[in-house]
């Protein structure tokens, strides 16, 4: 008789496992760098190469900062809400222009509109490294002290940014 | 109207449902003959008010009915008629209608064919089927209500997901669920088999063409599924073991394994216990394939819009079904008596083995699968387990059963002679042994893994060709009759086996073959490059835009050419979905019987350039033609005929009886 209870148990540790897996989580991955000091850059503008743009120079105020490029489609998916988010004028986004020519990204920038207040070039991919990078699009929300607090892999959705992004950023603005 | 029209046909069905699951097993168990008979027609009523939701849901898709919350989210006025109709299936609560209407459709086919049943086994497997679409039902309504209205009604939709917008689409996940939900059938069966403790040869042959009827559907279904990442992913992979692919892989192993588990049971009384406990774990594992795909327990490209609340549902019937079956088991398996005894030497042994080998791959598939999800349960961390871990422990467990399968078919019920058997096969060991040695030098490149894939897929071929030689010649020396006259007579149970095994052996040959051979590059070319792959020269002629019936689409103009004379143009398409704003690959692909040619467009780099991948996949083919040899195998089987005697004796008695009863 015993034995034929093996396969119920089997199935009944499973379903426990199945229970407690309902309550996670798995796209949740968490990035390292959550509360973490946005690691420091100084890069050259995409638009005037003769000045710099780095994490330091936005110290006191909470910006949003975004990996792109010409080349990324699914950089586009995201873009019309960036451009919207960027008229309402509730935070600053900055730019990481990836692994990208400055011709293209000049040219991308014209035709579907240019929600950065500023672009850095990361011509080799280097920052991009530094903020682990997966893929473009990325997004980032850094604090007042410099701090990441959110990452977002792949593209913004409106739900993402209704509930998550710009909640966050009312709080850190305070 | 047309909307409530189908949420009130599901509710009617879902009343049917409940009688139909509980007053025949009563009636059952009571020998109330009246209640018995209920099954039959509450299977045909609930197939009609099912099929009227479905058809409701339907006609909602192709006229556009935008004040249908799921036509809006999955389908737009710009899509062709023929994937709004597709996207009937391809939203969540969709496809849990086609899975309730293929469960009764299923049911209709017992009813239809059960005549030489005994009308308590009837009752029973209709109930137990009943049951499960109650189960199924209720889902729908209480949490995936596929007709809920959307007031206001908005202007258009939007749009069915790209990636479902293609022809391979539209039949794989019918056929996939034909083949889930098939399974039923033959856990039905067991499960009432269980509840009237009879468990005998008898049982295993009414259940092993429902059960083949199932496999033949769920290997169409999953080599389709597969056809079309090859083409649609843009990738030029077939296989990725994502969860969701795991999920229909595991009731096919264990489908496989219950096939073979049922032979011995008709043909020798044995393995009684085992068959049953396959027929409940087959089809447990396809439910359990429904919940991780609707869940959001796992990751995976296919899974569904995620809800809390229907994660909770699934798995509580999950519980209440596969846990009711088990403690049924664990009940009633003590008392069913061992089949006939045989030595460790024997057909039997091999196909125990092979079960064996079917089941560990399947478990080791299921923990993988899953693993991601233990750990992060007991918070040990967050990981993903990939195609390495896959590769590395399920070729290695599929080998010796590979082997066995050369071995069994020719070794004798009961006891077989191990002395005898090596005599019969060693000219086929020795042909495939030395041709998987040296065909690879032939074809440039010698590995380890090329010559042992190769190895395996002659075995299984030769040893086949051996079998049928041998039965042929032994029959021709006991009733004198030409060879010719030996083939037309030998059973198409026989046949389907010897199928089934070669296209076996065709699969492995093509994923050899192709993991071997191929030659993939992605390179960035500008219109007028060209670039060699496999003896093909490319030529990238220039691009042009495609206006699509709902996408724009960039062309790429390939030509083709080989030793300097053209061979063909392909025709790679990027297209941008306009509603979703979805850029999807399309790939061109030039088949062939020995080699794919293959293209698709990357990612635009700049400077008028494109990162473009050209592959050369050898006899890739060979993996879809190998599956669809097995299933074709599987049809032979089940035309056999000795379930087409079985059914004619049974009319023939029953116009006899209704005829003394006259």
């Amino acid at each position: 008789m015993k034995r034929f209870l093996v396969p119920l148990g089997i199935f009944l540790v499973l379903s426990v496992f199945l229970a407690v897996g309902l309550k996670l989580d798995p796209r949740e991955v968490p990035s390292p760098l959550i509360d973490k000091p946005a690691p420091p850059f100084q890069l050259a503008q995409l638009r005037d190469p003769g000045k710099t743009l780095g994490p330091g120079d936005l110290k006191g105020k909470v910006w949003i900062f975004n990996v792109w490029a010409s080349w990324c489609v699914a950089c586009l998916q995201e873009h019309p809400l960036l451009v919207e988010l960027s008229r309402q004028n509730l935070v600053p986004i900055y730019g990481l222009n990836y692994k990208d020519g400055r011709d293209n990204a000049l040219k991308w920038l014209d035709t579907h509109g240019n929600p950065y207040t500023l672009s850095a070039m990361d011509a080799d991919g280097r920052v991009g490294i530094d903020y682990g990078v997966y893929g473009v699009p990325e997004t980032y929300v850094i604090d007042k002290n410099g701090v990441i607090r959110f990452k977002q892999i792949g593209p913004v959705t409106p739900k993402v940014l209704e509930e998550k992004i710009l909640p966050l950023v009312r709080k850190l603005q305070g | 109207m047309i909307p409530e029209l189908g949420q009130f046909a599901l509710i009617i069905a879902l009343c049917i449902a409940l009688v139909q699951g509980v007053l025949p097993i009563v009636g059952a168990a009571r020998g109330d003959v009246a209640w018995m008979n209920l099954a039959r027609p509450a299977a045909q009523g609930q197939f009609v008010f099912v099929a009227i939701a479905f058809g409701c849901l339907a006609y909602s898709f192709v006229t556009n009915d935008f004040s249908v919350l799921n036509v809006v989210n999955n389908s737009n006025s710009s899509l062709p008629w023929y994937y709004r109709f597709a996207a009937t299936w391809g939203s969540h609560e969709g496809s849990l209608l086609l899975w309730v209407l293929m469960l009764t459709t299923w049911m209709v086919a017992v009813t239809l064919f059960s005549r030489h049943l005994p009308l308590e086994m009837v009752s029973r497997i209709l109930g137990v089927m009943a049951l499960i679409s109650v189960g199924f039902l209720l889902f729908m309504l209480l949490t995936s209500n596929p007709f809920e209205r959307l007031l206001p009604a908005a202007p258009d939709g939007r749009d069915l997901n790209p990636l479902l917008q293609d022809p391979g689409m539209v039949i794989h996940p019918p056929m996939l669920y034909m083949g889930y939900v098939g399974f039923s059938v033959a856990f039905a069966f067991a499960v009432a088999a269980l509840l009237g403790g009879q468990l005998d040869a008898t049982w295993a042959r009414w259940s092993r063409p429902w059960t083949t009827m199932a496999w033949v559907f769920l290997t169409i279904g999953i080599a389709l599924g597969s056809g079309w990442a090859y083409y649609e992913l843009g990738w030029g992979g077939w296989w990725f073991w994502d969860p969701v692919e795991n999920a229909s892989f595991m009731p096919w192993l264990l489908g496989t394994a219950l096939i073979h588990s049922l032979a011995v049971t008709e043909k020798r009384g044995g393995f009684k216990v085992w068959t049953v406990l396959l027929a409940i774990m087959t089809f447990s594992l396809s439910l359990l394939g429904t919940f991780l795909v609707r869940s959001g327990v796992l990751t995976s490209v296919h899974a569904f819009a995620t809800d809390p609340a229907r994660g909770v549902f699934i798995l509580a019937f999950l519980v209440v079904v596969i846990g009711a079956s088990l403690t049924l088991f664990a009940w009633r398996a003590p008392k069913v008596g061992l089949g006939g005894r045989f030595d460790f030497v024997s057909r039997e042994s091999a196909l125990l083995a092979n079960n064996l080998f079917l089941i560990v791959a399947a478990a080791s598939v299921l923990l993988g699968t899953l693993y991601p999800l233990f750990l992060d349960a007991l918070g040990l961390g967050k990981i993903s387990v990939g195609p390495p871990y896959f590769d590395s422990v399920f070729v290695p467990l599929m080998a010796p059963a590979i082997f066995l399968m050369g071995v069994g078919p020719l070794a004798k019920w009961k006891r077989a002679e191990l002395p005898d058997l090596a005599h019969r096969l060693k000219w086929a060991l020795v042909v495939a042994l030395v041709t998987a040695l040296l065909l690879p030098f032939t074809m440039g490149k010698w590995t380890p893994m090329i010559a042992f894939g190769l190895l395996l897929a002659l075995w299984v071929a030769i040893s086949g060709v051996v079998n049928l030689w041998q039965r042929v010649s032994q029959l021709r020396t006991s009733n004198g009759l030409g060879t010719g006259a030996q083939l037309r007579g030998l059973p198409r149970g026989y046949y389907g086996m010897l199928l089934a095994h070669a296209g076996v052996a065709v699969f492995i040959a093509g994923v050899t073959l192709v993991k071997g051979y191929e030659v993939e590059k992605d390179v960035r070319m500008r219109a007028g490059d060209t670039v060699e792959v496999g003896g093909y020269t490319f030529r990238l002629d220039g691009f042009v835009q495609v206006p699509g019936p709902n996408y724009e689409a960039t062309r790429g103009l390939v030509s083709v050419l080989k030793n300097g004379e053209r061979v063909g143009t392909m025709f790679p398409e990027k297209r941008l979905y306009r509603v979703q704003q979805m850029p999807m690959t399309e790939a061109a692909i030039d088949p062939g019987f020995t080699r794919d040619l293959y293209v698709s467009l990357g990612e635009p780099v700049g400077n008028d350039a494109w990162v473009v991948r050209i592959y050369h996949k050898p006899f890739v083919d060979w993996i879809w033609g190998g599956a669809f040899l097995m299933a074709l195998g599987g049809v032979l089987a089940i035309t056999d005929r000795r379930y087409r005697l079985a059914r004619k004796e049974e009319r023939e008695v029953s116009a006899a009886a209704s005829v003394v009863i006259a």
